[in-house]
């Protein structure tokens, strides 16, 4: 039943321009800046063959992109999420999932790996950038799965938090720009901790953008692991008793 | 208790305090075609919804084939097909994508998903718009398609929250008949404002008026050997009514206007009475041009009901 509703919730996503506009505009955004860092490592590459334990095409090209493909997540997830939930319910088709025999949890895991699926098949589309430059050089592949690894994390984390805006709202507008605006303050919330001052560990601790950096260095740690699951398990049983408060209504 | 397939007890809901639904019992029979009455906003959604396990009600009990809806709701629910009052499609989706998501959220065994979509679309006429998508369907259309979700996955009790509303009466028609067939194999309950929709389909009707069941009670046809509560009789040269009731013996007659009259037979009047009366009519020269029994009056019970006097008690639910 789970796999139905994922299913569902693919092919409707599928069946809209948007997922599609999105899927273009992120490869084109994202071809761009990976040309752009071949183009700079191929002009730097001269020199970097002085240094013995220099830096690698790996974390010169693709961390790099990694990188910049969190930037455009963040924009482009809240879009994907809005109506997820949203758009059941202006459409009063959340009636027909709370009227069929399904628990909440199959409700929260279906919409949630339905959008998954979509995440993942971004996922493969960025990794195929890399994978090209297999054909000329060799990368370092402990590298690359640890910053796919962080960048799956990350989206899965954004996703759960779209999810939820999404089920809160009927407009799917509200559901994206409130969901962007949770991501971005996530994000600049370490901006604040600046020194050593109490809670600047906190604060920084908080930040959805730290967390990813040590993948980009090859390093999966376990605190940043946890943290992106928990943070993206908070928000699923957020949307879970919302989906449960929906029945006791008013 | 065993052969209810409905058995909800002292069912109560309220909205922000505002009561919607009062202390109401109903029960549904295997093989009954239940119509619920009232006014817009009396509380039949509300009660239908609470009924399909989508809304916890306040206070109250409901089984469902003797399974407690609120302590097991997935097993309960799988007895259940429910028609929202606004149909929950979805509009980028073909029927018959639809309706086999439909089929796999219900829990139908996937090898046999594609058979079962298959003769919910045979039963509700789907099968030439089965590619279409959702979205370019009439509404009609749209409507057997909501209805169609509800009858797949084989549920002993349907819910149909208004049916016909919104549609044309060709439409109305069509569903009505719809609603007839589903009624031989599933046990239907249906919501409408329209009496004469109730008084076609259904076997009992339950009025419900400001949240609560204010009337409920077997709907059967008078039958040839008994008499209506009153007839309406058309007589284009009618004398004065009391001449009338002089003439015929009828306990009342009242004019309604452009010749029609309102009849009444008196109490302990035998079953031939309407052979008298018109009999009498010719005989007199009052020149009868339309006859017309009314029907257990049901009309005049649901104006009296919902014109604001206080519910007359009412009978025990059978």
């Amino acid at each position: 039943m789970i796999r139905a509703l994922a299913k569902r919730e693919l092919r409707s996503l599928f069946a809209s321009p948007l997922a599609w506009v999105i899927l273009a505009v992120v490869t084109l955004i994202l071809g761009w800046i990976f040309l752009l860092q071949v183009d700079l490592f191929l002009r730097i590459m001269p020199r970097l063959a002085l240094y013995r334990h220099g830096a690698g095409v790996t974390a010169l090209v693709v961390m790099p992109l990694f990188h910049s493909a969190i930037v455009i997540l963040l924009l482009v997830i809240p879009l994907l999420t809005m109506r997820l939930v949203s758009e059941e319910r202006r459409q009063k088709t959340l009636e027909l999932l709370y009227a069929a025999p399904l628990s909440t949890l199959d409700l929260v895991c279906g919409k949630y790996l339905g959008i998954l699926g979509f995440l993942g098949t971004l996922l493969f589309l960025i990794f195929l950038m890399p994978l090209s430059l297999e054909l000329g050089t060799h990368l370092d592949w402990g590298l690359v799965a640890s910053g796919l690894l962080g960048l799956f994390l990350v989206m899965a984390a954004f996703a759960a938090a779209g999810l939820y805006l999404s089920s809160l709202t009927e407009q799917p507008i509200v559901a994206a720009i409130s969901t962007f605006g949770l991501l971005l303050f996530l994000w600049i919330i370490a901006w604040a901790a600046k020194g050593h001052g109490p809670g600047s560990h906190i604060l920084r601790y908080a930040s959805l953008l730290n967390h990813f950096s040590a993948f980009g260095r090859g390093e999966v740690r376990v605190s940043d692991v946890a943290y992106y699951l928990i943070f993206s398990l908070v928000f699923l049983v957020l949307t879970g008793r919302r989906f449960d408060a929906d029945h006791l209504e008013h | 208790m065993a052969e209810n397939l409905i058995d909800a007890h002292n069912l109560s809901r309220s909205f922000g305090g505002r009561p919607a639904v009062r202390n109401l019992d109903l029960t549904l029979e295997r093989g009954e075609i239940l119509g619920f009455l009232g006014l817009n906003g009396a509380g039949k959604s509300t009660t239908l919804r609470m009924l399909a396990g989508t809304l916890a009600p306040t206070a109250g009990r409901i089984t469902i084939a003797g399974i407690d809806l609120l302590n097991a709701p997935k097993s309960a629910k799988r007895k259940l097909g429910y028609l929202p009052e606004q149909p929950p499609l979805h509009p980028e989706l073909t029927v018959s994508e639809y309706l086999r998501f439909c089929a796999e959220i219900h829990g139908v065994p996937r090898a046999r998903v594609r058979s079962v979509v298959q003769g919910a679309q045979e039963k509700t006429g789907l099968e030439e718009v089965e590619r279409r998508l959702i979205r370019n369907l009439s509404k009609g259309y749209q409507q057997r398609v909501g209805i169609a979700q509800a009858i797949l996955h084989d549920p002993e009790v349907l819910l149909l929250d208004e049916p016909t509303v919104g549609l044309d009466p060709a439409q109305i028609q069509d569903i009505r008949m719809l609603i007839r067939s589903l009624g031989e194999a599933h046990s239907v309950v249906f919501s409408s404002h329209l009496l004469s929709e109730v008084q076609s389909l259904a076997t009992r009707v339950v009025i419900i008026h400001e949240g609560r069941l204010a009337w409920s009670r077997p709907l059967t046809a008078t039958p040839p050997d008994r008499l209506a509560a009153s007839y309406r009789v058309g007589l284009r040269k009618a004398s004065a009514p009391e001449q009338m009731v002089e003439r015929t013996g009828a306990r009342e007659v009242a004019p309604l206007g452009e010749g029609w009259f309102r009849i009444r037979p008196p109490e302990n009047a035998a079953a031939d009475f309407p052979e008298l009366f018109l009999d009498r009519a010719v005989r007199e020269g009052w020149a009868p041009f339309g006859f017309v029994a009314e029907e257990t009056s049901l009309e005049t019970i649901f104006l009296e009901l919902t014109r604001g006097e206080p519910p007359t008690p009412t009978e025990a639910v059978a």
